[in-house]
C-alpha cells in the first residue's frame, strides 16, 4: 500500500483532506480567546436590547409626571458622546501602542482612555441627580424607572470597564507585554468599543428623540 | 446588623418544613462526616472541586441534577397528595401558602436546577470528547459557571428553613409577585438564585459556542460534526441570545422591589405584561435550550443501536437550526388571552405550529434510522421509543393550544400542566435518562444494571402515562392548574390514578439510585475494557472508559462524516490499527480554586441582598473583584504531562485495542 491510499483511508496521522472550515483542527488561543469574549459582548447586546425594549413600551407611561423633552438637554448630551467617542479613539492608540510593546504611550493613552470616560460618567451622575432633585427620580414613573435603568445599566458598564483599564494598567505595568496580556487588553478594547455602539443607540433612541419638539 | 434575619425566619410552627430541614441538615452532615473520617476531602478538592476537566464537571453537574430531582420530586408528590386528599369538606394536609410555595419550588427547581444542569452536564463531558479535542475552549470558566449553578441551587434549598420560598409560581408573575403583595423574602429568593445561576449558564453559552466552532479535531468539519454536538451548539446559541432577556426582566422586578421602581406595579404606569413578554421571551427558548441536546441524545442512540448511520443527517442539521431561529418567534402563544388581538395572535400560533414541521422531520429520521437496520434493544432504546410514542401525542396537544381559539378555553388549566409535563418528561427527562445509561461506561469504566434500566424505564413510561393523562381530562373539564384545595368531588378518582402514576415515578427514582450502588457493587461483572461497550460511531468511544485526563493522546484525523466509525471499519478490514504516531508531551490547563471562591463569595452577597445585610452585601463584592484580581496575576496556567506517561498510557490502549481488534475480526 502506498502512503496516500493509507492517509486516505485514515491509517495514518496528518493529511486529512481539505474540507474547508475547520480541518485544521483546534485554533490558537489568539483567536479562541477574543472570540469567546465577542459572544459575551453578544449577548451583553442582547441584554441592552431587552432594556432597549422596555424603555420603548414604558416611555409614554409617565404617570402625569414629567415627559422626555422637559428633562433631557442635548448640550450636555453632546460632551457626553463627544468625550466618549473620543475616549474609545484613544483606547485605539492604546492598542497599536501595545503591539508596538511601547509601555510608556500604552499606559498614557490607557490613562487618557480612562479619563474620558471618567467625564462622561460624572457628567452622567449630573443628570441623574439633577433630575433626581427635581423630583424626576426612578421611583416617579414607569417612564423614568426604564430611563434610569437603561442608562444607569451602561453607565454601570463604563464604571466596570474604568475599573478593568485601571487594573489592565497596573498589570502591563508589573508584567509587560506577555501573550495573554495582550489577550486581555484587546478584549478590553472591544469591550469600550461595544460601550460606544450601545451609547449611540441609546442617544439615538433616548435623547434625540426624546428632545424632538 | 442581620437586616430582615431573625429567629422568626426559621420555621419553628410548620413542622413539615422543620423536620425536611433537620433530615437534610443530618444527612448532609453525615455525607461531611464520612468524607472526613475517610480523608476523602484532599482528594475531593484535587480531583473535584477545583477541577478544570470537562469530564469531571460534566458529571458534578449531573449529580447536582440527581440530587435536586429528588427535591422536585418530593415537592411533586407532595402536590399530587395533597390535590388527591383535599377534595370536597377536607382542606388536606398543606395549608395554601404552603402549597403555593411548593408548586413554585417544583417548577423552578425542575427546570432551572434538574434539566438545566443534566443538560449542560452532558454536553460538558460528550461534547469535546466528540469533537476529538481535549477540553473546552475556557476550561477554567467552565468551572465557575459549574460553582455559580451550584450556588443558585444553594440559595434555593436554603430557603426552606429560612424564611420561605416564592408563593408566586416559577415565573414570578408581577403584580403578585411585586413588594404590595409578596412583601416576605419568597421571592427574593427566588430573584436572587436565578440571577447568580444565570451568570453561569451565559458563561456556558459562550464557552460551548466558542469550542464547538474554534476548538475541534483536524479534518472536523461542520457537516462532519455528531448531531449532539449540533444540537450543542443550536442550545447554547439560544441560551446567549435568551438569558439575558431573563437576566433582565429578573433584575427590574429586582428594582421594583428593591427601590421602588415601576417596571411592572399597578402604579406609577408600570406594566405587568411587559415582564410576561420578558420573561417568555426567554421562556420558551428554554424550552428548545432542553429539547435540542435531548434530540442529539437521541440521535446518536438511534444510529449506535441499530447499527446503522442516522438517516438523514442533514435535514437533521437544518431541523435542528431551524428549530433554533423559530424558538424565538413564538413567545406570544403563551399568553394569548392578554388581549394582543386576532392578527397578533394569528400570527404566533402558526409560528408555533410551523415549529412542529422540524420536529415531525427529527422524528421521520429516528424511525427511518431504525427501519432496517439491526436494533440492539438495550436500555437507551427503550428510552428512545418510549419516547417517540409520548412525544408525538405531546406534540399534538401542543399544537393544539397553538390555536387561539382553543387555548383561550384551557388556558392555565391542568389541559396545560399535562401538555409541557408530556413533552418535557417524554421529551427530555427520557433522554437525560437514555444518555444517564448510555454515557455511564464512559464515565466511569462500567455498565448500568440492564435488567433494573428497563425497570426503571417502565416506571417512568407507565407512572408517567397515570400521572398525567387524568389531567388532561380534568383540564378539559376546566380544572384550573395550583389549586390547593379541589371543589369538585368527581374529579376524586382521577386525582387518585394521578397519585398512584406519581408513586410509580417515584419508584423509578428510588430504583435509579438502587441501580447506582447495585451496578458499582457488582462492576466487576460488567467492566467496559474496549472503551466502545456499544460498537459506537463518535470519536468519544475511540478513547479508553474512563478517559485519561486529556482525553487523547494525538488529536484524532476525521476521515467522512461517522470519525470512528469510518477509522473502526478500516481497522477490522485491514486487520491491523493504525499506525503509532509520534507522541508529544501534552499541555493541560492547572486546576483552580476561584470557582468555588467566586461561588461563595456569590451566595454570601446573594443572600446578605434577600436579607438586607448590605454591609455583609459589599463585601462579598468586594471579595469577589479581590479573586478576580488574583486570579488574572497568576503567571501559570497550564502544566505539562510528560512524554513518557503519554506514550506509556497509549501503548496500553493501543494494546487493549489490538486484543479487541483479534476479536471483531473474529467475529466478522
Amino acid at each position: 500500500m502506498t502512503s496516500s491510499e493509507a492517509v486516505a483511508i485514515g491509517l495514518t496521522h496528518g493529511g486529512s483532506e481539505d474540507t474547508g472550515l475547520g480541518n485544521r483542527g483546534p485554533q490558537s488561543k489568539s483567536i479562541v480567546v477574543p472570540y469567546g469574549f465577542w459572544l459575551f459582548v453578544l449577548s451583553d447586546m442582547v441584554l441592552f436590547s431587552a432594556l432597549f425594549a422596555s424603555y420603548a413600551s414604558l416611555v409614554h407611561a409617565t404617570d402625569s409626571g414629567p415627559v422626555t423633552n422637559q428633562l433631557f438637554d442635548r448640550t450636555n448630551v453632546a460632551i457626553e458622546t463627544a468625550s466618549l467617542l473620543l475616549s474609545s479613539f484613544v483606547c485605539g492608540l492604546a492598542i497599536i501602542a501595545a503591539k508596538r510593546k511601547n509601555l510608556f504611550w500604552t499606559e498614557a493613552w490607557l490613562v487618557l482612555t480612562g479619563l474620558l470616560g471618567l467625564v462622561f460618567l460624572v457628567i452622567e451622575l449630573r443628570e441623574f441627580a439633577g433630575m433626581i432633585a427635581i423630583g424626576a427620580g426612578p421611583q416617579r414613573s414607569a417612564f423614568l424607572s426604564s430611563f434610569f435603568t437603561l442608562v444607569g445599566c451602561h453607565g454601570a458598564h463604563v464604571t466596570a470597564g474604568l475599573l478593568w483599564i485601571g487594573t489592565m494598567m497596573a498589570q502591563i505595568w508589573a508584567k509587560g507585554f506577555q501573550p495573554h496580556i495582550g489577550r486581555r487588553l484587546l478584549c478590553l478594547s472591544v469591550f469600550w468599543h461595544a460601550l460606544d455602539i450601545i451609547w449611540v443607540a441609546i442617544f439615538t433612541i433616548v435623547y434625540l428623540i426624546g428632545t424632538l419638539p | 446588623m442581620f437586616g430582615r434575619l431573625t429567629w422568626d425566619a426559621i420555621p419553628f410552627n410548620q413542622p413539615i418544613p422543620l423536620i425536611t430541614s433537620l433530615v437534610v441538615i443530618c444527612a448532609l452532615g453525615g455525607v461531611a462526616a464520612w468524607i472526613t473520617v475517610n480523608r476523602w476531602w484532599p482528594y475531593l478538592w484535587r480531583e473535584w472541586i477545583t477541577s478544570t476537566d470537562h469530564k469531571r464537571i460534566g458529571v458534578m453537574y449531573i449529580v447536582l441534577a440527581l440530587v435536586m430531582l429528588v427535591r422536585g420530586f418530593s415537592d411533586a408528590i407532595m402536590m399530587r397528595a395533597q390535590q388527591a386528599v383535599a377534595i370536597g369538606s377536607s382542606q388536606g394536609y398543606l395549608p395554601p401558602e404552603h402549597y403555593d410555595q411548593i408548586f413554585s419550588a417544583h417548577g423552578t427547581i425542575m427546570i432551572f436546577f434538574v434539566a438545566m444542569p443534566f443538560v449542560i452536564g452532558f454536553m460538558n463531558f460528550v461534547v469535546p470528547l466528540q469533537l476529538g479535542v481535549r477540553d473546552v475552549a475556557f476550561p477554567t470558566m467552565n468551572n465557575v459557571s459549574f460553582w455559580l449553578s451550584a450556588s443558585g441551587a444553594l440559595l434555593v434549598n436554603l430557603s426552606l428553613f429560612l424564611g420561605e420560598f416564592a408563593r408566586t409560581g416559577w415565573l414570578a408573575f408581577p403584580p403578585l409577585s411585586e413588594k404590595a403583595f409578596s412583601p416576605g423574602v419568597g421571592v427574593d429568593y427566588y430573584l436572587v438564585a436565578l440571577q447568580i445561576s444565570g451568570v453561569g449558564t451565559i458563561l456556558t453559552a459562550v464557552n460551548f459556542v466558542t469550542t464547538i466552532l474554534k476548538i475541534r479535531a483536524p479534518g472536523m468539519s461542520y457537516f462532519r460534526m455528531p448531531i449532539f454536538c449540533w444540537t450543542a451548539l443550536a442550545s447554547n446559541l439560544i441560551m446567549l441570545a435568551a438569558f439575558p432577556v431573563l437576566t433582565v426582566a429578573l433584575a427590574e422586578l429586582m428594582l421594583d422591589r428593591y427601590l421602588g421602581f415601576h417596571f411592572f406595579t399597578n402604579d406609577g404606569g408600570g406594566n405587568s405584561m411587559l415582564y410576561m413578554n420578558l420573561i417568555w421571551v426567554w421562556g420558551h427558548p428554554e424550552v428548545y435550550i432542553l429539547v435540542l441536546p435531548a434530540f442529539g441524545i437521541y440521535s446518536e442512540i438511534a444510529a449506535t443501536f441499530s447499527g446503522k448511520p442516522l438517516f438523514g443527517y442533514r435535514s437533521m442539521v437544518f431541523a435542528t437550526m431551524v428549530i433554533c431561529v423559530v424558538s424565538y418567534m413564538v413567545w406570544l402563544h403563551h399568553f394569548f388571552t392578554m388581549g394582543a388581538g386576532g392578527d397578533v395572535n394569528a400570527v404566533f400560533g402558526i409560528a408555533s405550529m410551523i415549529i412542529g414541521i422540524p420536529t415531525g422531520v427529527k422524528i421521520y429520521n429516528w424511525l427511518f434510522t431504525m427501519y432496517g437496520g439491526r436494533v440492539r434493544f438495550t436500555v437507551p432504546i427503550y428510552y428512545l421509543v418510549g419516547f417517540m410514542l409520548t412525544f408525538v401525542v405531546g406534540g399534538l396537544t401542543g399544537v393544539l393550544l397553538a390555536i387561539p381559539p382553543v387555548d383561550f378555553v384551557v388556558h392555565n388549566s391542568l389541559f396545560l400542566v399535562a401538555h409541557f409535563h408530556q413533552v418535557i418528561i417524554g421529551g427530555v427527562v427520557f433522554a437525560l435518562m437514555a444518555g444517564y445509561t448510555y454515557w455511564f461506561p464512559k464515565a466511569f469504566g462500567f455498565t448500568l444494571d440492564e435488567r433494573l434500566g428497563k425497570i426503571i424505564f417502565w416506571c417512568w413510561f407507565i407512572g408517567f402515562h397515570l400521572a398525567f393523562m387524568p389531567l388532561y381530562v380534568l383540564g378539559l373539564w376546566g380544572a384550573t392548574r395550583r389549586m390547593q384545595h379541589i371543589p369538585d368531588a368527581t374529579w376524586a378518582p382521577w386525582l387518585d390514578v394521578a397519585l398512584v402514576g406519581a408513586a410509580i415515578i417515584g419508584i423509578g427514582i428510588v430504583l435509579t439510585v438502587v441501580q447506582l450502588l447495585y451496578s458499582i457493587k457488582t462492576r466487576d461483572q460488567r467492566r467496559d475494557i474496549t472503551g466502545d461497550p456499544w460498537d459506537g460511531r463518535t470519536l468519544e468511544w475511540l478513547t479508553l472508559s474512563p478517559p485519561p485526563h486529556y482525553n487523547f493522546a494525538v488529536l484524532p484525523d476525521v476521515h467522512g462524516e461517522e470519525a470512528y466509525w469510518t477509522r473502526k471499519q478500516t481497522a477490522i478490514k485491514l486487520d491491523r490499527l493504525i499506525d503509532e504516531p509520534n507522541y508529544q508531551p501534552i499541555e493541560m490547563p492547572l486546576n483552580t480554586p476561584v470557582g468555588v471562591i467566586c461561588a461563595f463569595f456569590a451566595s454570601l452577597c446573594g443572600f446578605a441582598v434577600i436579607w438586607y445585610i448590605w454591609w455583609l452585601a459589599i463585601l462579598g463584592l468586594v471579595g469577589a473583584f479581590a479573586v478576580f484580581v488574583w486570579y488574572a496575576w497568576r503567571d501559570e496556567h497550564e502544566h505539562i504531562i510528560p512524554l513518557e506517561e503519554v506514550r506509556k498510557n497509549a501503548r496500553e490502549r493501543r494494546r487493549i485495542r489490538q486484543e479487541h481488534l483479534q476479536n471483531l475480526s473474529q467475529s466478522v
